[in-house]
């Protein structure tokens, strides 16, 4: 066992090692998929938020990726064509500015997930997961019958947006960006896992009836980290439609969702880099493995499945144990 | 004489056919313990979850410091100033001892809503938890995980949650469950100066506690309260008897 705070070093380190190298070495293409892999991680977080420190089984994160994804491929889309949005007699015209168009994402998802979270959250266990389901399915057929973007075919944006003072096409500058706002994220997801709100949320997980016996309501507590989380996921949705230059009903499939939790599951749930691990690991696998057979989803299938056998708490878990509380 | 602390009217509450409590009322009343002994399946366990506002009555109402709470929810008599500890131990069983106090000195504080700055770093909130801690006697433990807590230690941890609220009354679930005799007999002492500070509703099996502690005890039986008096007066009922405490007691 070793501690997890050398872990947590070594694996930044390793991510941030390997498009340096590439870079180095002229490989454009791996820097791409440390960029999908820190965009992936980096909405892993936002549902590690629920379901590592709330507890809550989300088969419907998907949603919060969309609707991120939406919101870059729809102000983007009234850019490049400069045709002004038509809401409710307002015009409102596009943008490439990446800050603006996160901002629309975060807020967007933010008020998604208040939507989802409150009647969601009215149910728990099995149902909370079918019903978060049954939102993301919801979203996967509006998106697939809105015409005006794309419908079934998404929406293809021609030049990635712009962020002030970069080069957004330069590989290794858009990773850069990505890669700062997942430690970002991560410096959240560690500071709110042992803040005050971290503390009851945690115990709204373990004993709900102990969190309203000291007075607390545990339903709100789930909700705000939903909402939270949501938001997280969403803004990871705007910088993977950024990626591919491409939104399309796909990002609110509900594979998608069942992705991210595979993603923090193999990684270990709750734990501030098991996002980032699981989703290192995935894009890794989905490229070695997908060069070798196309059917390198059965490898992933039987590494999740040792994982979940026999470490429980994912790669975090094998190497470092259990979670330990901070004293 | 002043106003009781909570006052229970007339409680009802049926499961199907089963009346579980029935015309339930009582009081507590400052600075006393107030018992509540009976057999198993007498109601005890549901009165409690009608006074702390886990289960809502049929009919009856609740009163908490002259305020009707009958319809108010766990967290809000909590907030008003209910401490309760339960039978079977709910603690976060992955946090530490200093974790689980903190959380409830949190609660007493109203103020969970902050996401920055680590919980453990808030000197207010520490204090009160240490504080509690310190007085049931696991100041020593703070660091520990729940989990690697004996039995005994988890019942000291319960009641140690429950003060870090400051409570106006207490309502305990059996404290001494699975206890020791060396456990029952700290944890007695303790109670014996706690009702001081706030008045506690104890429902308890073990029958030297109640005798030692009470200063009036309900005998409830079947959903109702068969007799209420004072030690002396229930070890003489023979209704109390021939019901509930046998021949020899």
């Amino acid at each position: 066992m070793i501690p997890e705070r050398h872990l947590n070093i070594a694996v930044l380190m390793l991510f941030f090692a390997v498009p340096a190298w590439a870079l180095i070495m002229d490989e454009p293409f791996t820097i791409t998929l440390a960029t999908r892999a820190a965009i992936l991680a980096l909405a892993a977080t936002g549902l590690n938020i629920a379901l590592g420190l709330g507890g809550l089984v989300s088969l419907g994160h998907a949603i919060f990726f969309g609707i991120g994804g939406y919101a870059m491929g729809v102000l983007a889309f009234h850019a490049q064509t400069y045709t002004p949005m038509q809401l409710g007699g307002f015009e409102i015209a596009g943008t490439k500015s990446m800050p603006v168009i996160w901002l629309v994402a975060l807020v967007a998802s933010g008020i998604a997930a208040v939507l989802v979270g409150l009647l969601s959250l009215r149910t728990s266990g099995v149902y909370f997961i079918m019903i978060t389901l049954a939102f993301g399915q919801m979203f996967y057929y509006f998106a697939i019958s809105w015409r005006a973007y794309g419908g079934e075919d998404g929406l293809s944006i021609y030049v990635r947006n712009d962020f002030p003072g970069l080069n957004t096409l330069d590989p290794i500058q858009f990773f850069g960006l990505c890669a700062t706002l997942l430690c970002l994220a991560l410096l959240v997801f560690w500071r709110l896992a042992r803040s005050p709100f971290g503390l009851a949320l945690g115990a709204a997980r373990q004993v709900p009836q102990r969190v309203e016996t000291v007075g607390l309501d545990p339903v709100r507590l789930k909700l705000v980290a939903f909402v939270l989380s949501g938001m997280m996921t969403g803004l990871a949705g705007a910088l993977f439609a950024d990626l591919n230059r491409f939104v399309s009903p796909t990002m609110f499939s509900w594979q998608f969702s069942g992705e991210l939790i595979v993603l923090v599951i193999l990684g270990g749930v709750g734990r501030l880099m098991g996002p980032l691990i699981g989703a290192g690991l995935f894009v890794t696998l989905e490229h070695v493995l997908g060069d070798i057979t196309d059917f390198w989803h059965v490898i992933l299938g039987a590494i999740l499945l040792v994982i979940v056998l026999f470490a429980r708490g994912g790669v975090v878990g094998l190497f470092c144990g259990k979670a330990r509380p901070d004293a | 004489m002043p106003d009781p602390i909570l006052t229970t009217t007339n409680l009802q509450k049926s499961f199907g056919a089963l009346k579980a409590t029935d015309s339930v009322s009582l009081d507590l009343r400052q600075g006393e313990i107030h018992a509540i002994i009976g057999p198993n399946g007498a109601g005890k366990s549901t009165l409690i979850d009608l006074i702390s506002g886990r289960t809502q009555p049929d009919a009856g109402s609740v009163t908490l410091l002259g305020q009707d709470v009958t319809h108010a929810g766990t967290a809000a008599r909590a907030r008003a100033g209910l401490g309760r500890t339960f039978q079977i131990s709910a603690l976060a069983m992955e946090d530490t001892v200093l974790q689980n106090a903190v959380l409830g000195a949190m609660g007493a504080s109203g103020k969970p809503w902050r996401f920055w700055r680590p919980a453990l770093w808030d000197a207010d909130l520490r204090m009160r938890a240490e504080e509690a801690l310190r007085r049931v006697g696991l100041a020593d433990d703070a660091g520990k995980r729940c989990a690697e807590l004996s039995h005994g230690q988890r019942r000291q941890l319960e009641v140690a949650v429950a003060l870090t609220l400051s409570p106006h009354a207490f309502i305990m679930d059996e404290p001494m469950a699975g206890l020791g005799a060396e456990g029952s007999r700290l944890l007695t002492g303790f109670l014996d100066s706690l009702r001081s500070e706030a008045p506690i509703l104890l429902v308890e099996h073990d029958m030297d506690a109640v005798f030692a502690l009470a200063d009036r005890i309900s005998v409830l039986v079947y959903g109702r309260v068969i007799a209420t008096g004072t030690a002396a007066e229930i070890r003489a009922s023979r209704e109390v008897r021939d019901a509930y405490l046998g021949e020899d007691a």
